[in-house]
């Protein structure tokens, strides 16, 4: 039969412990990967980092000193054979008094840098603002530029060192905005405007995703971050305000054209420049108020400039015309929950043959 | 007696008996209620279990599809619902129901039928709750249920309406069972026992107690509100009709907070009185211990808004919630002090019981550091709804109360039964518990500051996160194998006599080991009067001037004269009726009007014979 030597039990509890702090230290120097929330990019998420510091370090040397008096106890008094009835000790006020003090003390050391860091990421930085409106759908990010006039989904382009000042918004359930790189997470909510800014301090592609379950594809609703230099910016800046290219007769992308237009997808997605104010909001409307069974608009990305994107359909996936077929041919296998397939007519029953698709492709990828 | 019983109409006569199945269905005893809470509640927590090793399937890899992303919202939601609801808070009942009148010498609860009603109303909501996984699904939206998520426009599924249902019902079962323990410990103590004599599990099954009978109405405020917006077409979380989701979040926290401590209190409670037994020397610090355990339960209430941090709520809410957050960890930490310092010059002996307290605190102490790390709103930022606020919970609530209350198990298990568990299986069990735990959920402080969402039904190799994934995965599989071995040790216990456990196998020192184990019907042949603190201990053993305790000869010896003139609550149908009763009502506004109009009637029916069934058992055959 098993038999553990009680001797060994407490050492083995103390390695054990050990083990796991060393762990946890070799944790904090791994690789970084996209969505890690160490190796930061941008000054709301050092701050928030550098915080997170202070607390993981003060925490650190309170686990070794209270889990070594633990360890120890358990080693040093446990029961040797014919041992007498120990003395009965009640307690001892001068011990409470000073164990109640001392992390009153390390959690008054915590609770200064934290309320000054709440204050400063609240408080927006003097000089030149980007204003961009965020507002979440199920299962995808819009993002508006009120001053640009852009409006565009999952891809949020933003020059690099510039405060940008984001309005928070959502059409249906509660989303969070979270880019782990660049900033922290906060909500989405309906019916009221958060605010948050941030800014990037070098160039690069950050990965963002909802942090708030809001449904089936929570999963799958993730965006990106697109930080780059001024010029850079300009031009897609510059493109993004052009109206959308008009395919030349007879080509596989006028054909797409009609098959887009035929099919009623302009009915959720709009292809003709900016989002008129409050197309989304009364998409939304339609849907929460339609009638049994009726199809009815539904908020859907605005695909006017769709061909300048790296990803879609919530930025799960690389944006070619490979994946773009199996996203026409079968969305909701790409993502589950998705919308596309129950509201639009030509899924009711499918009617897109492959034909269809080759020039519905055709136009989609020619709206650069 | 005969002139009583011949008034009564037939039907409405006590049931009589003791013996057989039927005898636990009209049982008021506050022990056999207690072992059918047990029961009950270690069944749901196998169940939870197996929900949480198919989620822990699904994520082991990237991209897996062992589950449906909609059974996916599912599990994670039943998860959370099956073990705070129906396996902690109910084992946490049944230790209270079997411990607390042996320990503050009373022989039943001040209600006992209304503490049968509480356990059948609980199993009834618990089913209730379940019945989705059979008939139009579970609710899918998550235990925190935010709105509008929930409203039949975004969550048309029956899932939401079980939830709405079912936890209207289990908070009817725990406040009505709230009531009956603050009473009965308010009430019902042996002469002597004042409050600052009594055990710190009964201080804590009161502070527990309060705790519920005040936080379970807002929840329940919250769940009606919910339940009007999704069946008769109110607004109160509909933001397009002037509604405030956030209203939801902030009763729902309300409710929410306090309940965390009602998770944790009991197993506190247990380390309590586990530590002293097994280190033969009385609690450090009782009253700091105490006045913690209350400061806790006070400032349950003001915390709520550290779930919210990331709402928006604005810097100065933030600030305060903060403050107030950091200021619940003294009472912990003063706690945790105390325990060591009860530990400190003892003689510890290493029993499973004791194992798992010790692990309760080895574990506790990474969960309460790792809440301060979020205390700190722009820290949480980063870890909010993450699976680092996952590993977080999992070390307070299963290295915390799990461990906690399978000390009790292991504890009281002798009391209840008359056998002691198996010391090497229960130490087999300890240890693939502790290792299994540990390898589940450590790997989740990592994932989730790298940056891995809780609540994803999947995710890309890119991310980096498959490794410890596919180590907590593994963990969660050791723990399940653990529970195997828990099993194996229950059943084969039982049966060994050379398990026997006697009166007091600890040399324990509280009042529910003066008696024979299993105890007499009525606890106490005779009601004990407390001269002190540790009751039982004192009357063991005197102690010296110097403070060494010598044993008193015969004492503590057990009171064997048999006393047949004890009145006891006889037993009663009724509690089980009206339960049923209420159950038909609250599964019938999910089916149809008439199921409701007949659980009314049943349950008036129930309360009826409730009132004017006779204080005692027909006197047949005496």
């Amino acid at each position: 039969m098993w038999k553990p030597s009680l001797r060994r039990s407490p050492r083995s509890a103390a390695l054990i412990l050990s083990l796991l702090l060393l762990a946890i230290l070799a944790m904090g120097c791994y690789p970084s990967n996209p969505m890690s929330t160490f190796g930061t990019a941008g000054p709301i998420a050092e701050m928030q980092l550098n915080l997170f510091y202070i607390i993981f370090w003060t925490a650190v040397v309170v686990f070794v000193v209270v889990e070594g008096a633990l360890v120890y106890a358990m080693v040093k008094f446990r029961r040797r054979p014919d041992q007498a009835i120990p003395k009965q000790t009640h307690g001892n006020e001068r011990l409470e008094i000073a164990w109640t003090i001392a992390p009153t003390l390390v959690l008054a050391a915590i609770a200064v840098p934290t309320i000054m860091t709440i204050f400063e990421t609240a408080t927006l930085p003097p000089g030149e603002v980007m204003e961009v409106t965020v507002t979440g759908h199920q299962w995808w990010f819009e993002f508006d530029y009120p001053e640009l006039g852009i409006s565009t989904a999952n891809e949020l382009h933003v020059p690099v060192g510039t405060t940008v000042n984001l309005a928070l918004e959502s059409d249906d359930v509660i989303h969070s905005f979270w880019v782990p790189k660049l900033f922290g997470k906060t909500d989405l909510l309906p019916g009221t405007t958060n605010t948050m800014w941030f800014s990037a301090d070098e160039a690069g592609n950050y990965y963002g995703q909802c942090a708030e379950f809001c449904g089936t594809a929570h999963a799958q609703m993730r965006f990106r971050v697109i930080a780059e230099d001024e010029a850079s910016f300009n031009e897609w800046v510059a493109n993004q305000q052009a109206p959308a290219v008009r395919p030349g007769s007879g080509t596989q992308a006028a054909l797409g054209q009609r098959v887009f237009g035929l099919n009623g997808c302009g009915t959720c997605h709009t292809i003709s420049g900016s989002e008129p104010e409050d197309v989304q909001e009364n998409r939304m409307d339609a849907f929460i108020n339609r009638e049994e069974g009726a199809m009815s608009p539904f908020p859907a990305p605005n695909l006017t400039h769709f061909a300048s994107r790296s990803t879609f359909a919530g930025s799960i996936t690389d944006l070619t015309e490979a994946n773009l077929r199996l996203w026409l041919e079968d969305p909701s296998n790409l993502k589950p929950g998705t919308r596309m397939e129950e509201l639009a007519v030509a899924y009711n029953p499918m009617s897109l043959g492959s034909e269809e698709l080759d020039q519905l492709i055709a136009y989609l990828t020619s709206l650069e | 007696m005969a002139a009583i019983t011949g008034t009564v109409p037939r039907w409405l006569q006590r049931p009589s008996g003791y013996g057989g199945l039927w005898s636990w269905v009209v049982t008021v005893d506050h022990k056999r209620i207690g072992v059918l809470y047990g029961i009950t509640s270690v069944a749901f927590f196998f169940v939870g279990g197996i929900e949480a090793l198919i989620i822990r399937l699904q994520l082991a890899g990237p991209g897996n599809s062992v589950v449906s992303p909609e059974v996916y919202s599912q599990l994670f939601s039943m998860h959370a619902l099956t073990m705070i609801f129906l396996a902690i808070m109910p084992l946490s009942s049944a230790f209270f129901n079997i411990v607390i009148p042996l320990q503050i010498g009373a022989r039943d609860v001040a209600f006992p039928r209304l503490n049968a009603l509480s356990y059948w109303v609980y199993l009834f909501g618990g089913l209730l709750l379940n019945a989705g996984w059979f008939f139009g699904g579970s609710p899918g939206s998550g235990w925190f249920a935010y709105a509008p998520l929930t409203s039949s426009t975004f969550d048309p599924s029956a899932g939401m309406d079980y939830y709405v249902m079912g936890l209207l019902m289990l908070g009817i079962a725990s406040m009505a069972a709230a009531f009956n323990f603050v009473v009965t410990i308010i009430n019902m103590r042996a002469p002597g026992m004042s409050l600052m004599r009594m055990p710190v599990f009964t201080w804590m099954t009161f502070v527990t107690s309060l705790l519920l009978a005040t936080a379970m109405p807002v929840i329940t405020v919250a769940l009606i509100q919910l339940g009007f917006d999704r069946m008769l077409g109110t607004h109160f979380f509909d933001a397009t009709a002037g509604g405030l989701p956030i209203l939801w979040q902030h009763l729902f926290w309300v409710f929410g907070h306090p309940e965390v401590y009602i998770l944790i209190l009991p197993a506190m409670g247990i380390v309590s009185e586990v530590l002293p037994t097994f280190s033969r020397k009385p609690l450090f610090g009782y009253p700091f211990i105490v006045f913690s355990g209350i400061f806790i339960g006070f400032m349950g209430w003001a915390v709520w808004s550290h779930h919210m941090f990331t709402v928006g709520l604005g810097p100065v809410a933030n600030a305060a919630f903060t403050v107030s957050t950091l200021l619940i960890a003294v009472p912990t930490g003063v706690k945790v002090f105390n325990w060591i310092g009860t530990l400190w010059n003892g003689s510890i002996e290493y029993k499973t019981p004791m194992l798992f307290s010790l692990g309760f605190i080895a574990l506790f102490i990474i969960g309460g550091l790792s809440g301060v790390t979020h205390a700190s709103p722009p820290a949480d930022a980063q870890q909010q709804d993450t699976y680092y606020i996952v590993g977080h919970i999992h070390y307070v609530l299963f290295g915390g109360s799990i461990f906690g209350l399978f000390s009790g198990i292991y504890y009281w298990f002798p009391k209840v039964t008359g056998r002691l568990l198996g010391e090497g299986l229960g130490k087999l069990h300890f240890w693939t518990m502790f290792i299994g735990m540990n390898v589940a959920f450590a790997p989740m402080h990592w994932v989730g500051l790298d940056g891995m969402p809780r609540r994803i039904y999947t995710y890309e190799s890119s991310m980096g996160w498959d490794f410890w994934n596919l180590v907590s995965t593994v963990g969660a599989a050791v723990v399940a194998l653990s529970m195997l071995v828990f099993l194996w040790n229950f059943f084969v216990s039982v049966r060994k006599t050379e398990l026997d456990a006697g009166p007091d196998p600890w040399d324990a020192r509280t009042l529910e080991w003066s008696m024979s184990s299993p105890p007499p019907h009525y606890n106490f042949a005779q009601i004990p009067t407390v001269h002190g603190r540790d009751a039982f201990w004192d009357q063991k053993y005197a102690e010296g001037p110097d403070g060494i305790p010598t044993p008193i000869p015969s004492g503590g010896a057990s009171n064997v004269e048999e006393h047949v003139n004890i009145q006891m609550p006889g037993l009663s149908y009724f509690p089980i009726i009206t339960a049923l009763g209420l159950a038909l009502t609250f599964s019938g506004l999910l089916v149809h009007l008439a199921v409701v109009a007949v659980g009314v009637l049943v349950a008036f029916f129930g309360a009826y014979g409730w009132a004017f069934e006779p204080a005692e058992e027909a006197e047949e055959g005496h």
